[in-house]
């Protein structure tokens, strides 16, 4: 049978406030055990929660960013359940009234563009650690059967972003969640760190066959901490389903966790047990009122979508699809390309998307960082494209002084806001000498000077009377090989437009 | 409408309220006697009416973004029933 | 000196006609000697409460003293209050030393007031008797075979008997006002929100509020002065103006002198009149109204139709709010925790089976059952729609008059167990005081007479909100002209 897969994502993205949903503890990542839990996220008798205005903002920001509704008056509930990593035995959400309703995202997919659905996002603080072994102490009571409870977690805020059962393969599913990933990240709601857990995904997977309108059974794969296992989670229970299905069996809903090590899914026989969370409005907890005023404020502060921005480049820069898509894939690679058009102007647009998408991608690529941590600014790239372009340099030996700068450790990355000189020779500038100092160091420069490269090619001319004649006799390969001396004879410093130039020059007298 | 012995046993549960058979059989007694007087609500007619969640009709007060705690939790653990290294101890988590 | 007022103590300690140290040491010798019979307080630290004392007589030497400075203040054990054993009245919290302040014992503090102890109550506020709490039951100063009331059945004992010239409750229900009824004290629930419930023990989140419990209407006024105020902690907590509740006690009569308060108009509504009422409590809340009559006031016919609702209405909120509230006491962080257990799960279920008290688990109980899969709209929602039914009612109430009075509780102190078998009897005792909570409005008791065996009457004045400057003035004037609030005991001289 043909088969169609259904997939939607919910997704936990940890909001960037310094302190938590509900209290005034910090949320730095990485403090010893316990020491970022106040008397609030520990639970105590008697404390009470009050709501932290920049997670609201940030959800209100997210909201308008995916074309959403916010809803003016929103409310906190309550989900019961206990866990030890769950201090009040709740956890303090949004059920019926969420603060973000609808709304969609779209990416580009390898058959075009997509668009995904959004159910809702709402707040809801994070729970705190349970760990189960002790690093290297034998004699710790973690190794003895216990487990050790940290809540420097507990009370984070988090916004959850819920989709529609929109996409259809693993890959959308990737692409859905490498581009929500850019969004937050692109929105300052969210520093997308996956490693620390601040941006954690759930897939529901159902299959049906193709055709089909009504959804299979749903299997919810929890905690997907990076795209690979997203991808790895989805393709293994699509497999697993559909060979349940075939088999004449029936897939149960239930809970799995992804087993990166064996590349498998399994049931949470833990979240098994009956749960009845007796969600009900938080009595601690006012209802959340949004006024049009904040929202317009928030709107007026949102930085250009990736979406718009790309397709602003694609129409207004007659950039293609690609390289749109690179350069908006994070607001630093746009910001890292918009200083260099702004170095440069409006005839460099093309030299300057090439080259990050090609030479300084790839260098980062391989150095598994971003391009905001490119040790090449984008004030030295643009000094770089000047060198080509006044002919100092040529694009190949561009390519080695851009090897140096990187490999150099020594070279501070320009900031950004820094006031932005036009490129004139006659402005300090710091990254002009770096790029200048290497072309010397490395002795790349070009040899410009018509006279120096007349004496040179009237030599070359004389040793090679047989090409010479060649040419003459409408032989054009020969002129290649006139150019190919000529580039020998000065070590391929020459100039190469200026050599073509005078070999046509003298050969026509 | 009254509570079965096996309603009161998973309400128990769900509370995380160890409760022997012969409690399960005090208690429902009790807690149907109480559900009696509760379902006097259903004599009245609420359609219509907005439910009631607090005592006051006020939005919420909301926080600035600033750290204002310090670190207590040597002060917290000092009475928590059992800690090692920073980190409450419970009998080990299941997953 | 038991019988002096707050402002006559404060008068006294201003012209240091007696100390703070000695006004302590005075009341820490009467519970010496009467709180074995009563159980009124759990917790009393002598060394702690005299070096309090000892730092207000330094501020009134100083010349830097408020109202309150150097007064000793019961506390109900459900406020938490830094490196003081703080209970609620239950096993689950019989190890907890709190490591923080209460806003309300913060601000009694900043005021230099005197922590004279921790009064007893009924575990985690579930109930009407003071009987359920781990420490054993408190007993009525008036006859010690019957009840307080509850939960702040502590805090009335020790008022009642002398043993705090003030005390400080709190009311989910009607925890401050019946137990003041049926311990023949004065007790008022302010509107919700104005006292903040930052650091006290959470019942019912939507109900629960703190306040005082004193002789008179005068010392209440004293006492809320301090304890009301926003708290940015608490998000009930409601940003308001500071009020001086004492404003209007002397407030110069309108008219005759004779008839002080001319142009109040008072609704006694038929609902709190009727089958289930004491004649010998009807009898007294009869007379008090006559007395109010005669005083200028003008009664007036009002309704509350729902009110036989508000019983059923709260013991579905109040224990839905309670079941959540409650799940934080798991024995991880704090408190109990069973000593045999055989994985987590077996230990969750076994410290919550033996640190809450049956009334404890049997409201947790009701409280999960009525929010579970199913039972949600049933139950849950149609209580809050009666609560809004509820409040309807006084909004239109109150249209026509400005208090309301009539009767704390249906009847007078009862005997030590005579309802601790039966939980809707029990319940039933709050028939006339739920309805406040359900609505968020402020209402007090004040003593008024006496009914069966001698045992105080108390009446009930309910105000709209934020009325409490008035609903204390009222009850001033009324306390101007009888004496029923300086009845005291016998044997508690």
């Amino acid at each position: 049978m043909d088969w169609e897969t259904v997939i939607g994502i919910e997704t936990h993205a940890q909001l960037s406030t310094v302190s938590k949903i509900f209290s005034g503890a910090a949320t730095r990542f990485g403090a010893a055990p316990n020491v970022q839990a106040c008397a609030v996220d520990i639970a105590l008798p008697g404390v009470l929660p009050v709501l932290n205005k920049g997670a609201v903002e940030r959800a209100v920001r997210f909201g308008l960013a995916v074309g959403a509704d916010i809803n003016r008056r929103s409310v906190f509930a309550r989900k019961n359940y206990f866990y030890p990593d769950l201090p009040k035995g709740y956890q303090i959400s949004q059920y019926e009234l969420p603060v973000v309703r609808g709304g969609s995202l779209s990416m580009l997919v390898k058959d075009g563009e997509k668009t995904v659905r959004l159910t809702r996002a709402h707040l809801e603080e994070d729970a705190g650690k349970s760990l189960h072994e002790a690093a290297g102490n034998a004699h710790s009571a973690l190794s003895h059967g216990m487990s050790g409870i940290d809540l420097n977690r507990a009370g984070t805020p988090l916004l959850e972003i819920v989709t529609e059962p929109d996409m259809r393969s693993a890959e959308e599913a990737v692409a859905y969640a490498k581009t929500l990933h850019a969004l937050v990240r692109w929105i300052g709601i969210c520093d997308g760190n996956m490693q620390e857990g601040s941006f954690r995904c759930d897939a529901n997977v159902s299959v049906r066959p193709r055709g089909s309108a009504v959804l299979g059974t749903r299997c919810e794969i929890k905690n997907l901490n990076s795209f690979r296992f997203l991808e790895e989670a989805i393709n293994y229970e699509v497999r697993r389903q559909i060979e349940l299905l075939e088999d004449g069996g029936t897939v149960a809903q239930e809970t799995r966790l992804y087993d990166p090590d064996r590349r498998e899914t399994r049931s949470m026989r833990s979240k098994e047990e009956a749960h009845d969370y007796r969600y009900f409005p938080d009595p601690d907890l006012l209802p959340l009122d949004i006024s049009a005023e904040t929202i317009e404020q928030i709107r007026s502060e949102l930085p250009e979508l990736p979406q718009a921005k790309r397709e602003r480049y694609q129409n207004d820069f007659g950039l293609s699809a690609y390289d749109a898509g690179v350069l908006t894939q994070s607001r630093e690679n746009a910001e890292y390309f918009e200083d260099m058009v702004n170095r440069l102007g409006r005839p460099a647009v093309k030299a300057c998307a090439n080259w990050i998408t090609v030479e300084l991608a790839a260098a980062v690529n391989r150095a598994g960082i971003e391009i905001a941590q490119s040790p090449v600014s984008s004030e030295q790239l643009a000094w770089l494209i000047v060198r080509i372009d006044d002919g100092t340099i040529s694009s190949r030996a561009a390519k080695d002084v851009f090897q140096a700068l990187w490999q150099r450790e020594n070279i501070a990355v320009a900031v950004l806001s820094a006031p932005r000189p036009s490129l004139h020779s006659s402005v300090k500038s710091a990254a002009r000498d770096d790029i200048d100092n290497i072309i010397e160091q490395l002795g790349l420069k070009q040899i410009s000077d018509t006279g120096a490269l007349e004496d040179v090619i009237v030599q070359v001319l004389a040793a090679n009377q047989k090409s010479v004649e060649e040419y003459r006799a409408g032989k054009e390969k020969a002129f290649n090989a006139l150019v190919g001396q000529a580039m020998k004879a000065t070590k391929g410093k020459g100039n190469p437009a200026l050599i073509n130039g005078i070999l046509k020059k003298i050969l026509a007298r | 409408m009254s509570l079965s012995l096996p309603e009161v046993k998973r309400v128990a549960l769900l509370a995380r309220i160890e409760i022997t058979a012969g409690e399960a059989e005090a208690v429902q007694g009790q807690l149907n006697n109480i559900f009696k007087l509760i379902e006097q609500m259903q004599s009245v007619d609420t359609r219509g009416i907005t439910p009631m969640a607090h005592a006051q009709d006020v939005a919420q007060r909301l926080r600035e973004d600033r750290i204002t705690e310090t670190d207590q939790h040597a002060l917290y653990q000092s009475i928590a029933p059992q800690v090692e290294n920073g980190l409450y101890l419970v009998p080990k988590v299941i997953e | 000196m038991i019988n002096a007022s707050l402002k006559q103590l404060s008068a006294q300690l201003a012209q240091k006609k007696i100390s703070s140290v000695e006004l302590t040491q005075f009341h820490l010798d009467r519970i010496a000697r009467l709180n074995p019979g009563l159980n009124a307080f759990v917790t009393v630290d002598a060394a702690r409460s005299l070096a309090q004392a000892r730092a207000a007589d330094a501020r009134i030497a100083a010349g830097k003293a408020q109202p309150l400075t150097g007064i000793p203040v019961a506390h109900k054990d459900i406020f938490c209050a830094k490196g003081w054993l703080t209970t609620c009245g239950s096993k689950m919290l019989a190890n907890f030393v709190s490591p923080y302040d209460a806003h309300v014992v913060e601000r009694l503090n900043a005021a230099g007031a005197v922590i004279l102890g921790k009064t007893n109550m009924d575990e985690f506020a579930m109930g009407s008797s003071s009987e359920t709490s781990f420490w054993g039951p408190v007993r009525n100063p008036w006859d010690q075979t019957r009840v307080p009331g509850g939960s702040s059945g502590g805090s009335a004992a020790a008022v009642a008997a002398r043993m705090a010239p003030a005390a400080i409750g709190t009311d989910t229900g009607g925890s401050i006002r019946q137990p003041a009824a049926l311990s023949g004290i004065c007790g008022l629930k302010p509107t919700y929100g104005v006292v903040s419930r930052y650091g006290m023990i959470a019942f019912a989140s939507s109900l629960d509020q703190g306040g005082p419990m004193a002789k008179s209407a005068e010392d209440l006024a004293l006492m809320l002065n301090i304890m009301a105020g926003f708290d940015a902690r608490d998000s009930t907590s409601l940003e308001r103006p500071a009020e001086d509740y004492a404003r209007v006690l002397e407030a110069p009569p309108r008219g005759d002198r004779a008839k002080p308060l001319r142009g109040l108009r008072i609704g006694a509504p038929k609902e709190y009149f009727g089958a289930g009422l004491g004649s010998d409590v009807g009898a007294a809340v009869e007379a008090a109204l006559a007395q109010f009559e005669k005083l200028g006031a003008q009664r007036v016919a009002v309704n509350l139709p729902n009110a036989a609702l508000s019983v059923p209405a709260y013991y579905v909120i109040a224990p839905a709010e309670a079941s959540s509230n409650l799940s934080r006491f798991d024995g991880v962080r704090y408190g109990y925790r069973a000593t045999d257990y055989a994985d987590l799960a077996d230990m969750y279920r076994k410290s919550r089976a033996q640190g809450f008290g049956a009334e404890v688990k049997r409201r947790i109980l009701i409280g999960t059952y009525v929010l579970s899969h199913g039972y949600y709209d049933a139950y849950y929602l149609k209580a809050q729609k009666i609560r809004r039914l509820i409040a309807q009612d006084f909004v239109q109430a109150y249209e026509q008059c400005d208090l309301i009075m009539g009767p704390t509780s249906p009847n007078v102190a009862f005997t030590l167990g005579a309802k601790a078998s039966d939980p809707v009897e029990m319940y039933l005792n709050d028939i006339y005081t739920v309805a406040a909570n359900l609505a968020g409005l402020p209402a007090m008791s004040i003593p008024c007479g006496f009914g069966e065996g001698g045992m105080p009457v108390g009446l009930q004045l309910a105000g709209n909100y934020f009325t409490e400057a008035r609903m204390l003035q009222a009850a001033h004037r009324y306390q101007l002209a009888t004496d029923w609030h300086l009845r005291q005991p016998a044997g508690v001289e």
